[in-house]
């Protein structure tokens, strides 16, 4: 390939850079954090289909492009990002641009007293415990290049944390939007969520851009799930269709904790998401749902490990494409059962639709069993849509577009109304429509 | 002549399934047609409807002077043309009303007519789910998920009263009914009825046109009409079975 850039020494001498642009805080704890991550980067090599977590994963023109590390203000107008709310909800909202926070552009809405919703910069500034005690703890630098660089470069993120016993009930909307017009930047959201015992919270990550041009999102997401705690996430990426997406989210899930992850995606240039979820006490429940859309020759790839580490634990993971054009899909599930994990129940499932002769999808769901006394099961489609299904539409008068459309929703539909919340229910329909019906 | 099939052959798979098949429906007529399994009926109702795995070979269709078979399968619908399935196709996902609230509109929008408000929706297929003893709750599920058998035929016939068709095509709507649902679907296809529509109804059982009177009667057996007559030829057909017409085939042949 032509132009390929070295990568690491890159990013190495970035590194210099973004130290300076640091001033004082160079002297912080945290910049030891930083330190140690950028010598672990330089230890590990990029990734490559040669790597068995990469195998199907071609990431390599990730390195024809420099992508700039360093801060690129922009002015994002609140008619902007109104076009990313959901009709007629009223949440809290934080707003991202270009990695950093925007005050002006976010909002909070009836806060219960103690919770914490904002960014990470401030509460890094603030020594702010609970950062202490979790960042960087579940997210660990061994092995994930990726995430090697976005801790060398922490700056920051969203922030929340909701302590014991409390309660948000609305869902806190997090927009990151990317404005980087001809220059090519790099943002690495670095966000952690923490929610204490009893306590129930809903985040929504909303990646968006509502220009055609290429950046690169590497972000990391830390969510604790203290006993009994409830917490339902949904993770949105309306990208640029030239950008390249990697993210990685780690869960820990404590004694009865209920998580619920939905991830939809209209992909970007290059997409790889990993989640990880682990259940570290009995009695918790863990849902991972996914819907994907790519087209052109979009690479949208999930990697997901669910560990079963204690018994009595039920997990759910279903993920289903819809692949057009060149399109090329990744599904990587692996459910871990470990030899203590008796009783567990868990259910994966990937389905696959491709529109075109010429998208691609590559599935492996693992499952991986130490112990003897559990439910599982797992499984994978990959097909077409139901002919017989459209000519029945059709032969009622339903058109063409109208009729794959309507078949589209459908097969969509268990990933979208499990998800509970109806504003965003029906922001999600529409997108769908708008895709395939026009 | 609102329908007429001139000399109609059509391949499935390299086989010729339908040969030479000529046949003319008028507004206001009901016709039967009869055959035994596997002598084309089925394949003559998806080559009106417009399927695409079947490959017409030769000869035309006219439908109110056009001409049927250079239209889409939507289109046909669009122009009137309506096939209750044998067997109904389930559609999980996709709601009864969602699917009626489409087709309605997109032939509405075909026609030049403006789109029917949510409102007066609600209202004709309330109207239209009694004409067959719908109850409600069908409004809402899944295109014929988990229907019964009985059920998704009478959801067929609920389609057609609520698109209201020009020209009908029922492929064996009374198979699998016992005889309270007969009588409904029955009833319900003869309220439809008008001087300007008509009707096929595929059927095995004599049973069908006790309640639904036929003008005409054919027998369909390999690919061709064989034999057409009035209602009696069903009873006729009853009493003495399909031999008789194959018999009467062989010797006319000869
Ligand atoms: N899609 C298809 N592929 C292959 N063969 C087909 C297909 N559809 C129909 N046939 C064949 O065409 C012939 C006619 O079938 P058709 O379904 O039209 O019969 P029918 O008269 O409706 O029978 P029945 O009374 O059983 O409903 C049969 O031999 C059938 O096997
Ligand atoms: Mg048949």
């Amino acid at each position: 390939m032509e132009n390929k850039i070295d990568i690491k020494n890159y990013y190495l001498n970035q590194f210099d850079e973004f130290e300076k642009s640091l001033n004082g805080e160079k002297s912080s704890d945290f910049h030891k954090v930083r330190k140690d991550a950028i010598s672990k980067f330089a230890e590990l090599t990029f990734p490559t289909q040669k790597d068995e977590e990469w195998k199907y994963t071609n990431i390599s023109s990730l390195q024809k492009h420099n992508f700039s590390p360093a801060a690129v203000k922009a002015n994002v107008s609140s008619e902007t990002i109104n076009k990313f709310l959901f009709d007629k909800m009223e949440h809290s909202l934080l707003v991202f641009v270009n990695g950093n926070f925007s005050p002006e552009l976010s909002k909070l809405i009836d806060i219960p007293k103690g919770v914490v919703i904002g960014s990470l910069a401030e509460a890094l500034k603030n020594n702010n415990p609970v950062v202490k005690k979790h960042l960087g703890k579940y997210a660990e630098n061994e092995n994930y290049f990726f995430t090697t660089l976005s801790s060398a470069f922490t700056k920051d993120g969203a922030f929340i944390y909701v302590p014991d016993g409390k309660v948000v009930e609305d869902p806190i909307h997090i927009i990151f939007i990317t404005k980087s017009g001809s220059e090519k930047i790099l943002t690495q959201p670095r966000n952690l969520f923490v929610a204490g015992k009893n306590s129930q919270v809903t985040i929504i990550e909303h990646y968006v851009s509502d220009e055609d041009s290429v950046y690169f999102t590497n972000s990391i997401t830390e969510i604790v799930a203290d006993e009994n705690a409830i917490v339902d996430h949904i993770k949105l990426q309306e990208e640029s269709n030239k950008a390249f997406h990697i993210a990685r989210m780690e869960v820990d899930q404590e004694r009865s904790s209920n998580f619920s992850s939905h991830l939809i995606s209209h992909g970007a240039e290059i997409s790889r998401n990993d989640f990880n979820a682990r259940f570290n006490d009995e009695g918790s429940e863990c849902m991972l749902n996914g819907l994907f859309m790519i087209g052109d020759e979009q690479l949208f790839d999930a990697h997901t490990m669910i560990d079963h580490a204690k018994p009595h634990c039920n997990s759910h993971e279903h993920y289903k494409g819809i692949l057009q054009d060149k399109s090329k899909g990744v599904f990587n599930g692996k459910v871990m059962v470990r030899q203590d994990a008796q009783k567990t129940n868990a259910f994966q499932q990937n389905n696959t639709i491709l529109l075109s002769n010429d998208a691609v999808m590559n599935t492996k769901p693992q499952l991986e069993i130490f112990a003897d006394d559990v439910k599982c099961s797992h499984g994978a489609t990959i097909g077409k849509l139901n002919d017989e299904a459209k000519f029945y539409l059709k032969s009622r008068g339903i058109g063409e577009d109208a009729a794959t459309a309507i078949l589209i929703h459908a097969f969509a539909s268990d990933v979208i109304t499990s998800i509970k919340i109806p504003a965003l229910r029906d922001y999600l329909e529409e997108i769908i429509t708008k895709r395939f019906n026009q | 002549m609102l329908l007429e099939i001139k000399n109609l052959h059509a391949n499935v798979e390299g086989t010729e399934i339908l040969k030479g098949i000529n046949l003319k429906v008028n507004a206001g007529e009901v016709h039967a047609i009869m055959g035994p399994n596997g002598s084309g009926k089925s394949t003559l109702a998806s080559v009106l409807a417009g399927k695409e795995e079947y490959e017409v070979t030769a000869g035309e269709v006219l439908y109110n002077g056009k001409n049927l078979l250079e239209l889409s399968t939507e289109d046909r619908a669009r122009e009137g043309v309506f096939l209750a399935f044998q067997y109904p196709v389930e559609i999980p996902g996709v709601s009864n009303t969602n699917l009626l609230k489409t087709a309605v509109n997109e032939i509405r929008k075909y026609r030049g007519e403006e789109e029917l408000d949510s409102m007066d929706f609600l209202s004709l297929l309330k109207e239209k789910s009694k004409l067959v003893e719908l109850d409600q709750k069908f409004l809402s599920r899944a295109v014929n998920e988990g229907f019964s058998g009985g059920e998704k035929k009478r959801n067929e016939i609920f389609q057609m009263a609520v698109l209201n068709p020009t020209f009908a095509i029922l492929d064996e709507t009374d198979s699998g009914l016992d005889i309270d649902a007969l009588r409904i679907v029955a009833n319900g296809v003869n309220k439809l009825k008008t001087k300007e529509n008509a009707t096929i109804v595929v059927t095995h059982y004599q049973r069908l046109l006790d309640y639904i009177i036929p003008d005409f009667v054919h027998v369909l057996y390999k690919g061709k009409i064989v034999k057409s007559g009035g209602k009696e030829l069903a009873l006729e057909l009853e009493e003495k079975g399909y031999d008789w017409v194959k018999s009467d085939k062989a010797e006319a042949v000869v």
